[in-house]
């Protein structure tokens, strides 16, 4: 035992030597050494409680279950609030997202975030044609080869700056919710065009209304040209119906499969969704011709139009009322009367509190939850604040398997607290890895919520490759990519025996995962097996 | 001697004896018997039937499809009343020519949700959908038959015996949940040996008295078993052995673990949810046909004599499509579907045999709620009645795997 105390401090020291120049970990570096000088209690005393009242255990649940893990940073942050500020700041972000400024300046460096979807589909559809006319066979190949990359690396793009924002955000709540609408209202990245619209999709559509009224995150998304190709309504004109998307909106992403809708609802509103589509991008394109009294009627904004000479004009019923509106305007007139449903109320916020609680909400809970939606108009954040307030929240309970994601942001944050990531691909992979790629999920349900779902043979072999990729090496962690503003010192291998792991994680963890971690042969072994550990593998 | 009946005496029979093996026939006939095979491949997204199984009565199907319906001349010659994708020429035509293949139509669940993900959990479920029945939503019927199967029998689930079945895909199906731990693999990437026995320990030693620590063994177990078994596969590519890839390869792999190890498999295949331009003869269902028959077929080659004479496939999947097509030349979701049965021990000998169930005439006046396929053959019923008979499961064992169904024996096997 001293001997593997001897070598974790040494590590410490080293690693917080080494990171100090990195800025931002000094805190973490001296707690680190401070734990080692006097383990474990003392560097217990030296931090201050969260807040007045509260044990030391629950504020590092609340910590953990706001955010996508619990990391040295984050109990600070939770200790400088208090347990209310913290949570009032995360249900209300505001100002900016708090990355690492080497991060921020990567993120902005992007071209999803300089370019409109409009710019990038004119872009591409030029770059398209170009490389197609080229009568040299070898040099087309390569210039085909070449779109296709620029897709690519468009929804790459995307995958980054989302994890960049997992790891380092301070609004952690919202970038968990991020994550669960996006897969809530999931598109599949390789379906036609998505690739090119997935940054807007998420950045304008989804990320500024987390935590506002589902009515407008429903609205913002449900015409999003993203959402429009994935379930094929382009292709859904009057008198040549496509339900694809009707049956989704119904079932997926409002009223939920026992919501009480027909076959005939669903082609009704297949039918109320006619003419909602998309178009080059272009605004020099001209609109499609069309008679003089459908030509006031034409809108189009952005990569989104609306043709009336598509939309079918005839009378609707959708859930028993009849449909008012004529035209384009259908569609949001349908959209209130789903989101005010109440079998909207109990399914959305069933998954939403199953996304957060790591399982099923018990009745009473979710029956609580339906009312704080429907009190509120459906307004998110009040959901999550009932949800927080509730005993349940911050009980410990029969402990659930981290999803992929959350096992590896939690990783990723305790692994390298302070320092910035600052290449993602290495996240992106392991997702993939472990079968929850971003933006990968073919089926427009999602991926599925619970627990069960993640913890096949499969799924652990997995699971602890990747847990020895992180604790191991860098992993190109911080090899920056062909965009860095800077190259920088890059640590070997993590220090995950910090705060974190003194104050709580060692206690928490069993004998047989104590004796593994004793006899550890070296630093990197005794990272892969704290990551492996079913302590850490469990939320 | 009538081959049912012969079967059904051999069934009584003891399984080893040298007679009955000499047949080249021989089922594993007791839960203990460890040479039958069953793989489930599931098509994730319903696939349209009526473009696999084409009816030869062209009127109706043609006025209905008119942008989508599989040209006459294109398609096999199956059955008088049924002709076969032009797609399955080079894979699937060769096993139904030798008697290998049948296809059961108008099959389905009662399931009216039109609902990918509800029919696809109900159908891996296999519960008896009656009001008022008991529904457990962590025991698939897979995981139900792998406990008939054990060598102990069910009650050996309690003294952790293994389960002599696996899933070929990245996450444990729904189908396979249940009391018994079932491994899965996904072989779309071979799997890499452990290279660090101290390391495997000790987290093993972490999970030792874990819910999960069963799991965590088989999961180390198993990734070492199938890099062991696949290995000879890359040696076998490094002298220029024909590469194949995609399904086909996966496929292989899926055979040469199951012909060793596993009585049963499961499989899904994706992307069948085709609501736009799904093409006819060629197109982009044709080529997804393509590339699942080339898989069927290697996995039959694959798996070899006798071993292939002992096992079963069955190709399903949600529901089918809508029998007219949608606004965009393709299929919206359906009911009734088109099951496919394979196997080197099949009954079916082209003609009559070759499709199987119930059936009628596709017409505006036999179509289900005015658009889709009815069904006619349950699919608890239709699998309850060909495991019961290549597994020589009892009705009391059959009634475990799907509780309140009655077996239907379409005498496939």
């Amino acid at each position: 035992m001293a001997d593997r105390r001897t070598w974790l401090c040494q590590t410490a020291g080293l690693a917080g030597a080494g990171l100090r120049g990195l800025g931002g970990l000094g805190f973490s570096g001296v707690a680190a050494l401070s734990g080692c000088a006097n383990l474990p209690a003392s560097g217990l005393a030296r931090l201050p409680s969260p807040s007045p009242g509260t044990d030391t255990d629950g504020a590092y649940r609340l910590a953990n279950r706001l955010s996508w893990g619990a990391n040295d940073t984050e109990l600070a942050r939770l200790a400088r609030l208090g347990s209310a500020g913290y949570v009032q700041a995360q249900l209300q972000p505001e100002g900016p997202d708090g990355l690492p400024a080497e991060v921020q300046a990567q993120i902005d460096t992007l071209r999803i975030q300089r370019q409109t979807p409009a710019d990038l589909l004119v872009a591409l559809d030029a770059q398209r044609k170009a490389a197609d006319a080229l009568p040299a066979e070898a040099a087309r190949l390569a210039a085909q080869q070449a779109h296709q990359k620029a897709l690519n690396d468009l929804a790459r793009e995307a995958a980054h700056r989302h994890l960049w924002r997992a790891v380092h955000g301070q609004h952690q709540l919202r970038e968990q919710l991020v994550w669960f609408w996006l897969n809530h209202f999931s598109v599949f990245q390789y379906k036609g065009q998505v690739r090119a619209l997935l940054g807007d999709y998420e950045e304008r559509a989804i990320r500024p209304r987390v935590l506002g009224h589902f009515r407008d995150l429903l609205g913002a998304v449900a015409l999003h040209p993203a959402m429009l190709v994935y379930l094929d309504n382009p292709q859904n004109s009057a008198n040549r119906i496509n339900e694809n998307y009707a049956r989704e909106l119904l079932e997926l992403h409002t009223l939920g499969v026992d919501g009480g809708y027909s076959q005939r609802d669903v082609q009704e509103l297949a039918r109320v969704l006619t003419g909602h589509g998309t178009h080059s991008g272009n605004p020099a394109d001209p609109p499609p011709k069309l008679k003089p009294e459908w030509q006031p009627l034409y809108q189009r904004e952005g990569v989104w139009e609306f043709n009336p000479a598509r939309h079918d004009f005839g009378a609707k019923q959708v859930l028993g009322a009849p449909v008012a509106s004529r035209g384009a305007p259908e569609v949001a007139e349908v959209l209130n009367r789903l989101a005010a449903h109440p079998a909207t109320a109990r399914f959305v916020s069933g998954r939403l509190a199953h996304f957060l609680l790591g399982e099923p909400p018990p009745p009473a809970l979710a029956q609580s939850l339906v009312q704080a939606w429907q009190r509120s108009g459906g307004h998110i954040a009040t959901v999550v604040a009932a949800l927080v307030a509730a005993p349940e929240f911050l009980a410990t309970r029969p402990q659930r398997v981290k999803d992929p994601m959350r096992f590896v942001v939690s990783a990723v944050r305790a692994a390298y607290d302070g320092a910035p990531v600052l290449n993602a691909q290495p996240m992106a992979q392991w997702l993939n890895r472990l079968g929850q790629g971003l933006y990968n999920r073919q089926t427009p349900d999602g991926y599925p919520l619970a627990a069960e779902a993640w913890t096949g043979t499969g799924q652990m072999a997995a699971r602890f490759e990747v847990a020895r990729a992180i604790g191991s090496s860098a992993s190109g962690l911080f090899k920056p990519g062909e965009t860095a503003v800077a190259l920088r010192e890059r640590p070997g291998f993590p220090q995950l025996a910090r705060l974190l792991y003194y104050q709580h994680m060692q206690r928490l963890m069993g004998d047989g995962t104590r004796a593994a971690l004793a006899q550890a042969a070296s630093p990197q072994d005794w990272n892969t097996l704290y990551l492996s550990a079913p302590e850490f593998m469990h939320r | 001697m009538h081959r049912r009946s012969f079967l059904h005496h051999s069934l009584r029979a003891t399984a080893g004896s040298a007679a009955l093996q000499a047949t080249g026939r021989l089922w594993a006939t007791t839960p203990a018997a460890p040479d039958a095979r069953f793989l489930l491949v599931f098509l994730r997204g319903g696939y349209d039937a009526l473009s696999l199984l084409v009816p030869q009565e062209r009127q109706f199907y043609s006025d209905v499809r008119p942008a989508i319906a599989v040209p006459q001349a294109s398609l096999l010659p199956l059955h008088p009343d049924w002709g076969l994708h032009p797609a399955l020429l080079p894979s699937v035509w060769p096993l139904a020519q030798r008697g290998q293949a049948a296809f059961v139509p108008f099959a389905g669940t009662h399931d009216t949700s039109r609902s990918h993900f509800e029919t696809q959990d109900n159908i891996e479920l296999g519960a008896d959908t009656t009001p008022g029945a008991a529904r457990d939503f962590q025991s698939g019927f897979m995981n139900r038959l792998a406990q008939q199967l054990l060598p102990g029998g069910p009650t050996a689930v309690a003294s952790g015996a293994s389960a002599l079945a696996i899933a070929f895909t990245e996450q444990l199906p729904l189908t396979f949940r249940g009391r018994l731990d079932v491994a899965n693999a996904s072989l779309k990437q071979l799997p890499r040996a452990g290279d660090n026995a101290a390391l495997q320990a000790a987290i093993a030693q972490m999970y030792r008295h874990h819910p999960l620590g069963p799991k965590v063994d088989a999961a180390f177990e198993v990734r070492d078993q199938l890099a062991q078994d696949l290995g000879p596969e890359m040696a076998a590519a490094s002298r220029g052995a024909i590469s194949t890839k995609g399904f086909e390869l996966e496929a292989r792999r899926m055979a040469r673990l199951m012909r060793d190890r596993y009585a049963l498999g499961f499989v899904d295949v994706g992307g069948w949810d085709i609501h736009a331009n799904q093409g006819a003869a060629s197109g982009p269902l044709a080529t997804r046909l393509d590339e699942l028959g080339r898989g069927l077929a290697a996995f039959a080659d694959e798996m070899g004599e006798p071993a292939w004479q002992r096992t079963v496939v069955v190709v399903l999947s949600e529901f089918g499509r809508t029998v007219r097509q949608n606004g965009s030349r393709a299929t919206d979701h359906g009911h009734g579907s088109v099951y496919w049965v394979l196997g080197g021990g099949l009954a079916a000998r082209g003609g009559a045999g070759a499709v199987a169930g119930e059936q009628q005439a596709v017409a505006h006046n036999t179509l289900f709620q005015n658009r889709d396929l009815p069904v006619l053959n349950d699919y608890r019923a239709l699998l309850g009645g060909l495991l019961a008979r290549q597994f020589g499961l009892s009705p009391a064992a059959l009634a475990q795997v799907f509780p309140g169904a009655t077996p239907r024996d379409l005498r496939l096997l």
